[in-house]
């Protein structure tokens, strides 16, 4: 095998640069690798914090499989999933769309659109959330102003899901800034060149703009998956999983089997096969987005 | 041009709705905080009939022993030096990947992305054990130290891109001056990529007011609660004689530190995530 040479400035060793990253190195170590392993190791055994873990094989799994709270945390979390996702992303990226026309206050709507993202996650707009959504709640004083008859929100198993959903796609601001800038990474001749050739701004989009930003649309969609299927923070304070566990997420289960019932092995099943979802998701859309790359080179 | 100035005014209309969508909840739940429990139900206005701030000093007092100082310190006990950390290390990695080449290089960077892309619900059951066996639980070093190592790998891709824009021709001109590589990253690189180090300090500090479900797991006590926790144990302890306008109250409190280090940073920071790209 050829000897590689390491191109560094003279006086350099080519452990300066190992050492500099040394910091990572460990932290992949310790807070990555060890937890993921010990997870999937922890998920084989039956374990209640104060007894030995006994090895029990798949058993966590199967009984996972067949327990009728966990077939619910997955429908719940996929629905949740596959609502919230596109949703977001369609909005952000129309709405990037919109501010990169040359549009007055352009930096007021950009701020606008961004503070709920920042602010979103913090404990306080949750509650804030909470209160928008009971039945003399804002939301519902708007629709009997609009004249549309409130809405049981926390009462329905078909609609608690969508206070999380809607607080989800209200925090669309970092998505869209991602977008954003890269819509103006696009080269205006491309746009200019279409509209020589008669092409109509919607043609444009689909046929210049969706195909340029082919590389952020893929990265927005794996964050999105990613942070979607780990949901916790809002349906553990605001609507506790209910009514009826339809807003029961994984998440919950695996805080539940856990700290309410002590299954730590339990637990670490559930993580585990959340991170078998998540990783196929994430694998299907990367062949998916090489398919459609593909086509769009032909 | 009559065409043009048309979907000019559906795009204002469009994002005027939208801007009222974002920002009315925040506003309602300031004016909300000097309602009446009535007024909060019986009206969608923003300004609420009196002003009336003693709610404020009653919500600063909490359920607790311990006012809201007390987990406001406590919040930033976290904070600080978190933030250092997450500077530090991420600047030090991000250099090392910038500037030099070592073995494995790229089974070292492919891991950075594939620890990003690991959800963290997955990791943070073993890692409450692990604390537990170390009897680190009910400190904060379980939320600060893994900071140290570089723990966010969005910050050093950030990071590697401001670096990867200066010209290595601001190094070599230190080399010759006799600046060794880590003299050269203090003083020639950090000044110039000043606006990503800022960035990074802004969200460390934001996520970590955010961060909820890493305190629930790793602080017991109450004395030592965040920001966050002290907030939720106040909406618990609604049911018996907490009034709705105080958690309101408490809700307004809670979202000034964020929205403060928001207003100050606002441009620089909103700079930094656009021209650290996030992109692939």
């Amino acid at each position: 095998m050829k000897k590689r040479t390491y191109r560094n400035p003279v006086g350099v060793s080519r452990f300066t640069g190992l050492l500099l990253i040394s910091p990572f190195i460990a932290g992949f170590l310790i807070f990555t690798l060890y937890p993921f392993v010990c997870s999937f190791v922890l998920g084989l055994t039956d374990y209640n914090g104060n007894t030995t873990p006994e090895f029990t094989g798949f058993e966590n799994y199967i009984n996972l499989i067949k327990s009728e709270d966990f077939r619910n945390a997955v429908k719940v979390t996929l629905k949740y999933a596959v609502i919230l996702v596109p949703a977001k992303l369609i909005f952000s990226l129309f709405t990037a769309v919109i501010l990169s026309l040359e549009i007055k206050g352009m930096g007021f709507f950009r701020t606008a659109f961004y503070i709920p993202s920042i602010l979103g996650a913090n404990l306080s707009v949750v509650i804030m959330w909470q209160y928008l959504f009971t039945s003399k709640g804002l939301v519902n004083q708007f629709l009997e102003l609009i004249g549309a008859s409130p809405v049981s929100w926390y009462g329905s198993p078909d609609k608690a899901i969508f206070i999380i959903i809607l607080l989800r796609l209200w925090e669309f601001g970092s998505t869209m800034i991602i977008f954003l800038t890269s819509l103006k990474n696009i080269p205006k001749e491309l746009y200019d060149a279409a509209k020589v050739d008669g092409c109509g701004s919607i043609r444009a989009f689909f046929s210049i703009t969706l195909p340029q930003l082919r590389g952020v649309i893929f990265v927005n969609l794996i964050l999105q998956i990613i942070s979607a299927f780990q949901e916790f923070n809002a349906p553990y304070m605001i609507t506790s999983g209910g009514p009826l566990k339809s807003t029961y997420t994984l998440g919950m289960l695996i805080y539940d089997e856990m700290f309410r019932y002590n299954e730590i092995g339990a637990a670490n099943a559930v993580s585990w096969l959340l991170f078998m979802i998540i990783a196929a998701a994430v694998a299907v859309m990367y062949i998916v987005s090489g398919w459609i790359k593909r086509r769009d080179e032909k | 041009m009559i065409k043009y100035l048309k979907k000019r005014i559906i795009a204002y209309i469009f994002l005027i709705s939208v801007s009222a969508v974002m920002l009315y909840p925040l506003l309602w739940l300031l004016g909300a905080s000097f309602k009446s429990n009535e007024e909060i139900f019986s009206s969608v206005g923003i300004i609420p009939k009196s002003f009336d701030f003693s709610v404020f000093k009653a919500a600063w007092q909490t359920v607790t022993p311990y006012t809201m100082g007390h987990y406001f310190l406590n919040t930033f006990k976290i904070i600080l030096p978190k933030t250092v950390f997450a500077v530090i290390s991420s600047v030090l990695v991000a250099y090392g990947f910038s500037r030099f080449d070592f073995p494995f290089k790229k089974l070292f960077k492919a891991l950075l992305l594939t620890s990003m892309l690991m959800p963290s619900i997955v990791t943070i059951m073993p890692m409450f054990l692990m604390w537990s066996k170390m009897q680190l639980l009910d400190t904060y070093i379980p939320l600060t130290i893994p900071a140290l190592f570089a723990a966010e790998g969005m910050f050093v891709f950030i990071l590697i891109r401001f670096f990867d824009a200066v010209p290595k021709e601001f190094d070599e001109a230190a080399r010759i001056d006799g600046c060794g590589s880590l003299k050269t990253l203090v003083f020639i690189l950090v000044p110039s990529i000043k606006p990503a180090i800022i960035s990074i300090a802004v969200f460390t500090f934001l996520w970590t007011m955010n961060d909820f479900l890493n305190p629930l797991i790793m602080i017991q006590s109450v004395e030592k609660y965040p920001l966050s926790l002290a907030l939720r144990l106040s909406v618990d302890s609604t049911g018996q004689s907490y009034e709705q306008r105080k958690i309101i109250a408490l809700s307004v409190i809670g979202l000034i530190p964020s929205i403060t280090v928001f207003a100050i940073a606002q441009k620089k920071f909103v700079g930094g995530i656009a021209t650290g790209g996030l992109t692939g």
